[in-house]
């Protein structure tokens, strides 16, 4: 089957949605934007740049949940690690994960448990750019950029400026078995 | 390619070692942490098998291992002996038994972690053995020099101290070399060798060691149990010769060098009381660096990989 393509357009109104949604939904209230790496990282820094345009106070991290991934076992090799930046105090804080896609839900248990060691955060909300479903986790997104329609078996391609040098999204149909 | 064991230094690339060192920071970071740990390891057992006495890298894997979520068992082979083929085998028997994943052995016989990991699918890490090699030592070692020199390339690390009967010289050195420092020897003759790699100096003076301006002190610990031949006059006699004495602590300081040793320390011996105060002494980031590295380690080995 043929790939399907979003352009580097679709993916800014994406990040556009996801700012606007955060706004209205928190007014002046103060917020923090944690990204999961890889590309969470680069997603919640352009929500930022949006969302500071307006001279609010936003804190910033990146999270790396490769130690915290629960498909060991099933890895031929284990993931390299990446460095945690969570310059705030997690305690009490509203926060919002931010990935790219949302797909079984695991990496975002992973990244519940590693915030927690952390600190007890007061909320945490869930934004991410592409939602292409397939939960295999009760998790649920708060704000979703782009709605994608995919089977199970597809491979979502998510390339960003920052880490892979272009922004596009390629979904590779995959024939069901 | 994942790896099963950790045997010696000799054997890992490069790639593997500078990936081994730049997971360890992250490792590191942990620790800043009020949840130190992380369940990457959580249900895996790691067993301790130490049959030299260790209380440094003993606990410094232990508290690694537990910090992955790991459970960990010390075996107590403190009475046991393992010197003959049989024990060998029965202790292998009894690991795979228990189904046991990781393996830390230390011994006085070169090579033994080496039978161990051939024979067992869990993964064995040399802590020790004998002469031979301390690849987490050399590791650490590589750790701290990097957190000081980020680009260590042609940076000078003399070592001091009884060279023939250290594992530690023999690994540290080898993986300095492999990341492109300049390595030389310094001790009293019965205690350098005379063969070995050609690319390490060898000196028998303390002055024309520091001629040669190194940027790094490593001590070596006197292994006072090891010595059944005396190879040095007396404990004084060496502190004078080779030790880090006030007067040379203060040229030390006057040159800026770091000074590094894998303890624990012989007071009046390698080094004089007023070294543990030298603000560049990186003995205590030795040991913090340890446990990150060892992390690192046991997060990289994979259980059941192809061996060597």
């Amino acid at each position: 089957m043929e790939d399907q393509k979003l352009s580097a357009d679709d993916i800014a109104e994406g990040v556009r949605r996801l700012a606007e949604a955060i706004r209205e939904r928190n007014g002046d209230s103060p917020i923090a934007l944690v990204g999961i790496r890889s590309r969470g990282d680069e997603v919640a820094e352009r929500v930022l740049n949006l969302l500071s345009e307006e001279d609010r106070e936003l804190a910033f991290g990146v999270l790396d949940i490769s130690l915290y991934r629960d498909d060991f076992e099933h890895l031929h090799e284990n993931p390299a690690i990446q460095e945690t930046d969570i310059p705030f105090p997690v305690e009490g804080a509203h926060i919002i994960l931010v990935d790219d896609v949302l797909f079984t839900g695991r990496t975002i248990r992973a990244a519940l448990d590693a915030l927690s060691d952390y600190g007890r955060p007061g909320k945490v909300e869930l934004a991410v750019l592409i939602d292409r479903g397939h939960r295999e986790m009760p998790i649920q997104p708060d704000y979703v950029g782009i709605v994608l329609d995919t089977r199970r078996l597809d491979h979502v391609w998510v390339s960003l400026e920052g880490t892979d040098g272009c922004d596009e999204v390629r979904i590779s149909r995959k024939e069901t078995p | 390619m994942p790896r099963k064991d950790l045997l010696d230094i000799a054997s890992l690339d490069r790639a593997e070692i500078e990936h081994l060192l730049d997971q360890s920071a992250p490792f590191k970071e942990l620790f800043t942490r009020s949840v130190k740990k992380v369940p990457a390891l959580k249900g895996k057992s790691v067993l301790t098998l130490f049959y030299e006495p260790s209380t440094r890298t003993h606990s410094s894997f232990e508290v690694a291992a537990k910090r992955l979520s790991a459970d960990v068992t010390n075996f107590d082979v403190a009475h046991s002996s393992i010197t003959k083929g049989e024990s060998v085998r029965e202790t292998i028997e009894t690991l795979q038994a228990m189904r046991t994943d990781f393996v830390i052995v230390r011994h006085k016989a070169s090579g033994l972690p080496g039978t161990i990991a051939r024979l067992t699918r869990a993964s064995v890490i040399n802590a020790g053995d004998g002469a031979h090699a301390h690849p987490t030592q050399a590791l650490l070692d590589a750790f701290t020099i990097k957190e000081k020199f980020p680009d260590p390339t042609g940076k000078k690390v003399i070592i001091i101290g009884d060279i023939l009967h250290s594992r530690v010289a023999r690994s540290t050195s080898t993986i300095l070399k492999k990341l492109g420092l300049e390595v030389a020897y310094l001790g009293p003759g019965s205690l350098v060798p005379r063969t070995g790699p050609e690319n390490i100096r060898r000196f028998t003076d303390y002055k024309e060691a520091m001629a040669w301006s190194p940027d790094i002190v490593y001590l070596l610990r006197v292994q006072m149990e090891r010595q059944d031949v005396q190879y040095f006059p007396s404990l004084r006699e060496y502190h004078k010769l080779y030790g880090i004495t006030e007067a040379r602590l203060e040229e030390v300081r006057k040159r800026g060098l770091y000074l590094m040793h894998p303890g624990p320390v012989n007071r009046g011996v390698e080094l004089c009381d007023a070294v543990m105060d030298y603000e560049r002494s990186l003995i205590n980031d030795q040991v913090e660096n340890g446990i990150a590295v060892r992390m690192a380690v046991l997060y990289w080995l994979k259980p059941g990989a192809p061996g060597e």
